[in-house]
């Protein structure tokens, strides 16, 4: 979780007088893209790479660390006058680690299946550096409304990363999406996308598009910008 | 539970069930400390030794919780004994090895929060390893991410010279190396028997 640190303390400079932000519908969209915690910030590559392995399981796993993320957000800003600076790593854990059993409890009596199949990933979340690092960078500042917007975005992001995964994931190696099968019998299915290197592969693969995306982006607005200075 | 031999959960911790390349724990630190050797043989070294801590502390505090009938705060247990066992490897270092406390960084108190060593502490109570077990397995687990951290830090030390176009530099380009690295590692399954 190295880089868990780096926007908690990007955030702090930026940001010296602990201002509290105003409700705006950015506080909302940025989780979901400007900010998105796998895409742009790497945060919580571990259930990212694990779980994805089909379009039912990622979106579980999301909406299970959405549930984490909005209730320990809310929670940690209510607290945030009575929480002393010293010890606050610890309480914050204390707090993910409680909303993390009960997803854990949750999901183990809604759907049996589901929780056989994330295993050990649920109780995982309680050190998914999303969690902390939102904690940390953004709920122990802010009052209660702006927490939830910004961690229901923030969570929805998440969600929507490891669906982008565990969809084309399940596509590839399966050729099912939310186990409809998809194609004719002549379809083989690549085995490999739906094992282990399959999960590094799709997200590398990912990152590969929206980095040749944003570099055409900046050469188109660079080019425009010398077109514009000469003309 | 079937009763694997000792040898058999080491190999399955540190190649079969590889932490960081077939079980996905540990990746941001895989990936962030991965650039120098140097750095990922102590990142892994100081892992190891956490692990080894937080696991033994974690089968004595499983038993009591057990005993005691709250296995309900297990997970809060485990964190806060892995967040103890950091603490400790963190001052030890201090104090006999300066060098290397500055060469490890912040990475050193963030071992807390890397997830396979609260998933190592989570599996050895799934499956019901007994104190031998849990050292074995630990100390599997710790060769495993070192073995996957050392490897990864060569191939990007060679990258480093190679050419390659600019939209691939960076994150994308190590998990590629990531992905090939586990498919490698994936000649391995069946070697340990039961895995899965």
């Amino acid at each position: 979780m190295a880089e868990a640190s780096q926007p908690a303390v990007v955030a702090k400079a930026a940001d010296p007088f602990n201002r509290e932000e105003t409700l705006t519908a950015d506080t909302f969209l940025r989780g979901l893209w400007q900010e998105n915690p796998v895409f742009v910030m790497l945060l919580g590559m571990c259930p990212v790479l694990a779980v994805t392995n089909s379009a039912i399981n990622a979106l579980g796993m999301g909406l299970a660390t959405t549930f984490v993320l909005i209730g320990s957000g809310a929670l940690v800003s209510l607290l945030r006058r009575w929480i002393p600076k010293q010890v606050r790593i610890a309480s914050y854990i204390v707090i993910i680690a409680t909303f993390v059993t009960v997803v854990d409890y949750a999901i183990h009596a809604i759907s049996l299946e589901l929780y056989a199949s994330l295993g050990a990933f649920i109780q995982l979340i309680v050190v998914n550096c999303i969690i902390l690092g939102r904690a940390e960078a953004y709920a122990s500042k802010q009052r209660l409304v702006p927490t939830l917007v910004n961690g229901l975005g923030m969570g929805l992001g998440f969600t929507l990363a490891l669906f982008s995964l565990g969809s084309v994931r399940e596509i590839l190696g399966n050729g099912t999406l939310f186990g409809v099968t998809l194609f004719g019998d002549s379809f083989q299915p690549w085995l490999v996308m739906i094992l282990p290197p399959g999960g590094f592969f799709v997200l590398g693969a990912w990152l590969l598009l929206f980095a040749w995306l944003k570099q055409r982006r900046e050469r188109r607005v660079l080019a425009s910008a010398g077109a514009a200075a000469h003309g | 539970m079937a009763n694997p031999s000792l040898p058999l959960i080491f190999l399955d911790a540190a190649v079969v069930n590889n932490f960081v390349l077939a079980l996905f724990l540990g990746i941001c630190p895989f990936l962030g400390t991965s650039a120098k050797k140097e750095t990922a043989l102590n990142m892994g070294l100081a892992t190891t030794f956490v692990m080894v801590v937080s696991s033994l502390s974690a089968y004595g505090v499983n038993w009591l919780l057990v005993e005691l009938e709250l296995e309900f705060l297990r997970l809060i247990c485990f964190i806060a004994i892995i967040a103890s066992a950091v603490q400790l490897v963190e001052m030890f270092v201090k104090k006999h090895s300066p060098a290397l406390f500055r060469s490890l960084g912040i990475f050193l108190p963030l071992i807390t929060t890397n997830c396979a060593i609260l998933g190592l502490a989570l599996f050895q109570t799934a499956k019901e390893y007994d104190f031998l077990q849990s050292l074995v397995y630990s100390l599997g687990a710790g060769t495993g991410f070192m073995l996957a951290l050392m490897l990864m830090a060569g191939l990007r030390e060679k990258l480093e010279l190679a050419r390659l176009p600019t939209v691939s530099q960076g994150a994308a380009l190590s998990l590629m190396l990531a992905g090939l690295l586990s498919l490698a590692f994936m000649g391995f399954a069946g070697l340990g028997g039961s895995h899965g």
